[in-house]
């Protein structure tokens, strides 16, 4: 297995895996920070390194309509958006899913408007956590490359067939350039191989109605068909992941566990903040503090019980936030965290904290302050205000 | 309906079963589907006043008036949705909406 070193963008990782994969079809609308992946992808037909049919459409609405029509009619499709352009494609996304068409989307997080902003946030993709979409998310620029070799024999699996987002934090692994390994060409098309439907819109020996009217006798079955599908989805991401490890060296798993065997405290996150969260776990394991991370790689579908079971015998946590939702009561990833914690008698005291919003800096030594401030919970035996934010101007922080 | 797998969206089929995505292989199976229920009224046919000119046919949207041998034949009671548009179109009040 010929590996290649490379400095890259994860934007240019994710469009060379795109290079390997020759998918289909690829219509596209161009939004910052996801524009270059397209771009990227645009001089790859010009140059005729792939096969694909490269469709400029006018929106994102149109950019999604178009993946879906080409993936019914029997094709591997994708396309890739941020921020506003995934909220605008929020009423297809459903659509995909619903139709069980097992669409690629290359999500690169960024905040919702408004105000207006344009860095990383995960806003955007949390907004569609219940599209029905398959979500993994990428520490780095590796990662966001290797999610996505590994994103169509998850979405294309008989058991599955479902649409699938990979997503990368917005700038801070799309733009930065990392130091990374590629796999070789022949290694990802042997890999990835062809997609072959067993129903199609362009067969012509066979005639086939998608996407068709359900009353409410239909509705509710096809939904729970859906969401079976959707936990079928848990073990084909682990056996992909499997697969992967053979030709590449790099593990995967629902969630990545990080100095959690002996951990008292323990930080839950999502992102590139990740990387961070484990420098800030080096420097305090130096000095003997017993502190950990649980990363979730796949947020959709949901490791409840994994990272529930990984934070038994915790002290204290925190979950990670990169999205206000204005429940009042915290963020996405806190809610399911603490109702799968509470499902499986985890009972640490926990915390759900707002942070790096709208692309607000998050550092080595905020994470630190993290685990501080657990440690300060744990000694008191009481959590305080459950919802928190970090990094935020405050006249009343205390 | 041969080589179609139309019976696995019928009201007695659990969701283990259901076709994925509610796709449906085959064509023709919206005649399958009976949507007459949906109305408490339906055009009746006076037929001594009937010229068959076949006025009402096209105007059916949901082609519940059939039509052989250039003759409108009985209404299709098992999709009309009672819209009453025949009845308008009959230029000889040959049609009236009854309650059924």
């Amino acid at each position: 297995m010929p590996k290649k070193r490379v400095l890259m963008s994860g934007n240019e990782a994710v469009a060379t895996a795109l290079r390997q994969i020759n998918p289909d079809v690829f219509p596209a609308f161009p939004i910052t920070p996801s524009t270059e992946i397209p771009q990227y992808f645009s001089n790859y037909v010009s140059n005729g390194l792939v096969d694909t049919e490269f469709i400029t459409v006018e929106s994102e609405h149109s950019s999604m309509s178009a993946a879906i029509g080409a993936s019914a009619a029997g094709a591997r499709a994708l396309t890739a958006t941020s921020s506003a352009g995934l909220a605008f494609m929020w009423e297809v996304l459903g659509v995909a899913a619903s139709h069980r068409l097992p669409v690629a989307l290359c999500a690169v997080c960024r905040a919702l408007t408004g105000p207006l902003n344009i860095n990383c946030d995960h806003s955007d993709t949390m907004g569609a956590k219940d599209s029905g979409w398959i979500q993994l998310y990428a520490e780095n620029n590796q990662e966001a490359y290797d999610n996505m070799v590994m994103a169509f024999n998850i979405a294309e699996n008989k058991d599955v067939m479902l649409p699938i987002m990979i997503c990368q934090d917005g700038f801070i692994t799309s733009h930065a350039v990392n130091n990374m390994e590629l796999l070789d060409d022949l290694t990802v098309k042997e890999f990835v191989g062809e997609y072959e439907a067993d129903h199609y819109l362009l067969n012509p020996d066979e005639t086939f109605a998608v996407g068709p009217y359900a009353v409410s006798d239909y509705y509710m079955e096809s939904r729970k068909a859906q969401a079976h599908a959707m936990e079928n989805a848990k073990q084909v991401i682990l056996d992909v992941a499997k697969d992967f490890e053979k030709i590449s060296g790099r593990k995967y798993g629902l969630i990545e566990e990080y100095q959690m065997e002996d951990a008292e405290y323990a930080v839950v996150i999502i992102g590139s903040a990740a990387g961070t969260t484990k420098d800030a776990i080096d420097k305090m394991r130096a000095n003997g503090d017993k502190v950990g991370l649980v990363k979730i790689r796949s947020f959709r579908p949901f490791p409840g019980k994994e990272i529930a079971t990984a934070l038994k015998g915790c002290k204290a946590v925190a979950v990670m936030d990169r999205s206000e939702s204005f429940s009042t009561n915290g963020g996405p990833v806190g809610a399911e965290t603490m109702q799968a914690m509470y499902s499986e008698k985890c009972d640490a005291l926990t915390i759900n904290i707002m942070y790096g919003i709208g692309g607000r800096d998050v550092r080595v030594e905020d994470m630190m302050n993290v685990y501080e401030t657990l440690k300060d919970i744990a000694a008191k035996g009481e959590t305080g205000d459950v919802y928190r934010y970090m990094g935020l101007r405050d006249k009343e922080a205390k | 309906m041969a080589n179609s797998d139309i019976t696995k969206l019928g009201q007695d089929v659990a969701w283990q079963d259901v076709t994925r995505g509610n796709t449906i292989v085959g064509c023709g199976t919206t005649k399958h589907f009976v949507t007459g229920d949906w109305t408490n009224v339906a055009p009746v046919v006076d037929e001594e006043k009937c010229k068959q000119c076949l006025l009402c046919v096209p105007v059916c949207p949901d082609s519940a008036i059939p039509v052989k041998d250039y003759k409108r034949q009985a209404i299709d009671y098992d999709h009309c949705k009672g819209c009453g548009i025949c009845v308008k179109a009959c230029p000889f009040g040959a049609l009236k909406m009854e309650v059924k």
